[in-house]
């Protein structure tokens, strides 16, 4: 993206000369800090409302006044809640798995093979990029109800099992993986799946993580597709069950909350433990996707 | 057989064996739909029937359907108040986020928490802040200081900018994080020439920060711009008792397609329309690409 390419680690830390600490730097701080409270008030009245009793519900207090998981169980006991996490989860995971492989394998090819067709194999793949989703939707649909794939994982998945996305952010950074380990892995007498797997990989661990990262969110947050592809209720993905629950009209809000925070809170953990982490994939997949 | 090759034979032979499953992947699952949509828009069908060949009438339709103009502006209106908001506003939290060192990384975690998000969970917590009283958050904060309440999702003038809220709220962690890291990609040496210099903060900014930014805010401007077009999630949530209501005021074009292609069952309508999306999101990117270009 720009032509200085400096490490997301570098682009990271703080900066080196510490600063004065004057009143515009203090309140600079409580600014920031007021807006960054403001950022997370939505998740924590969420989180909050799911804690509290009925009766309390339409109180402003953030801090329920007696706490109570009792949502959570009417949630998960009504059974529901419970199938569609199961299914993002095993969903999410399956097409994570299949994009870190192929994505990196195509990746792979395009970056170190020489071959006919390969600049043709190249521009086709990044056609694809400029081919909104949406336009996809109504033939996947033909195709899903022909081949009988409608209401079932496969076809729910088999849209992103690859990702044009995927495949040049991994392109990128097999680029630094120097040509003399291939060479030397192809001496020793490896093939080269052998090369790909157990000399390329390993050396892009990083970018594989942040395309696992960018690859699971997409999966458990996506709406339109699981919303068409599927028709019965124990086939759903968690937002298209947490859609149509919050539509049933006796639903009670403090209900609806902890639904929208049993498919939230998921991410939050994971993103809490491995912040830095993930934060470094976003930028790496950021300037160089 | 494969013995006798050649080294770069047998080159050819593992590259297009890697290539041999995603190549019929993309052929199969991107490249066929995309010319099938295409096709299907100059059909009629609704899904029982033959297919019949339409011609331009689908197009025609679009073109007279007052629905569709309505939901023409409305899409671009979430991308021209949306794109600016989200950068205006994302670039001023990393420009001041960048010049802090104390609970550096706590204040960005705060920032960035609203993208790990679901937008359909968040578009049902944003849905009860808007509520009358004494349902919703907003309302009952208002009445707590005696002003009277506002309808947001109920009116045709709010229930739009109601609806962007939380779309913007959810992507503006991302852009803060890209900023920061294009903030951090600027030499200091440029900096400490203006400090002996004795230039001031406003032009360091001006004729600094802002034209050493430029590729991360054409890739901010792009990225955001594709997934304003885009909106769908957020709008549908908001509004499922009349999806993209009240009277058409939220409904943005994916919307449409979605009400035309899964309740209507009008295939071609709905892929003449997809096409026209896939039209805009197409002159976007080669926008993008010129404004890359010329940098």
């Amino acid at each position: 993206m720009s032509d200085i390419a400096p490490s997301a680690d570098t682009l990271l830390m703080a900066k080196p000369a510490p600063r004065s600490r004057n009143m515009g730097q203090i309140l600079r701080w409580l600014i920031l800090f007021i807006g960054g409270i403001a950022m997370i008030m939505p998740i924590a009245y969420m989180i909050s409302t799911s804690l509290k009793w009925p009766h309390e519900v339409y109180n402003v207090n953030l801090i329920p006044e007696e706490p109570t998981i009792e949502n959570y169980t009417y949630v998960l006991e009504d059974g529901r809640f419970y199938w569609w996490f199961v299914n993002s989860i095993i969903i999410a995971t399956v097409t994570t798995i299949c994009n870190l492989l192929f994505d990196s394998l195509v990746g792979y090819t395009l970056c170190k093979f020489r071959f006919p067709g390969r600049t043709i194999v190249f521009i086709a793949i990044l056609c694809t990029l400029m081919i909104p989703t949406e336009m996809l939707v109504i033939p996947w649909y033909l195709m899903s109800q022909s081949f009988g794939w409608l209401d079932s994982y496969w076809g729910i998945m088999f849209p992103g099992l690859m990702t044009a996305f995927g495949t040049f952010l991994m392109k990128q950074f097999f680029e630094s993986v120097p040509d003399d380990f291939i060479e030397a892995a192809r001496i020793d007498g490896l093939n080269e799946l052998q090369i790909w797997w157990t000399v390329a990989m390993p050396l892009v661990k990083p970018a594989l993580a942040a395309l696992a990262i960018f690859v699971f969110l997409g999966n458990w947050t996506a709406f339109l597709w699981p919303l068409i592809v599927t028709n019965s209720v124990d086939m759903y993905t968690i937002p298209v069950g947490l859609s149509g629950f919050g539509d049933e009209a006796d639903v009670a809000w403090e209900l609806i909350m902890t639904g929208a925070a049993i498919s939230t809170i998921p991410t939050l953990v994971v993103f809490l433990i491995f912040q830095r982490f993930i934060i470094r994939g976003v930028v790496m997949a950021g300037l160089k996707g | 057989m494969y013995r006798n090759l050649t080294i770069r034979q047998k080159q050819i032979v593992w590259a297009w064996a890697f290539l041999a499953i995603p190549v019929l992947f993309y052929t199969v699952i991107r490249f066929y739909p995309t010319g099938n949509a295409i096709l299907i828009s100059f059909q009629n069908w609704n899904l029982l029937g033959d297919r019949t060949w339409a011609g331009m009438e689908n197009y025609q339709k679009l073109w007279n359907d007052p629905v569709f103009w309505k939901v023409f502006k409305n899409t671009f209106i979430y991308l021209l108040l949306g794109t600016p908001i989200s950068l205006v506003l994302s670039f001023v939290i990393a420009y001041h986020l960048d010049k802090l060192r104390f609970m550096h990384g706590f204040l960005r975690m705060l920032y960035f928490l609203p993208f790990m998000t679901s937008a359909v969970a968040m578009a049902w917590v944003w849905r009860w802040f808007y509520q009358d009283v004494p349902i919703g958050l907003f309302n009952n904060i208002l009445a707590g200081f005696g002003i009277p309440q506002i309808a947001f999702l109920q009116s045709t003038t709010n229930a739009l900018p109601a609806v962007l809220a939380p779309a913007v709220w959810a992507g503006l962690g991302f852009q803060v994080i890209i900023f920061m890291a294009g903030l951090r990609a600027i030499p200091t040496s440029y900096y400490e020439a203006a400090k002996i210099d004795g230039v001031g903060w406003f032009t360091v900014l001006t004729q600094i920060t802002i034209p050493l930014l430029r590729p991360t805010i054409v890739f901010i401007v792009v990225f955001s711009s594709i997934g304003f077009l885009r909106i769908f999630d957020h709008v549908f949530n908001m509004t499922t008792n009349n999806p993209g209501g009240p009277l058409n005021a939220t409904k943005p074009l994916v919307l449409m397609i979605y009400d035309t292609a899964f309740n209507g069952f009008d295939m071609g309508y709905a892929a003449a329309q997809t096409v026209v999306l896939f039209t805009i999101l197409l002159i976007v990117s080669l926008i993008q690409l010129r404004l890359l270009r010329s940098t």
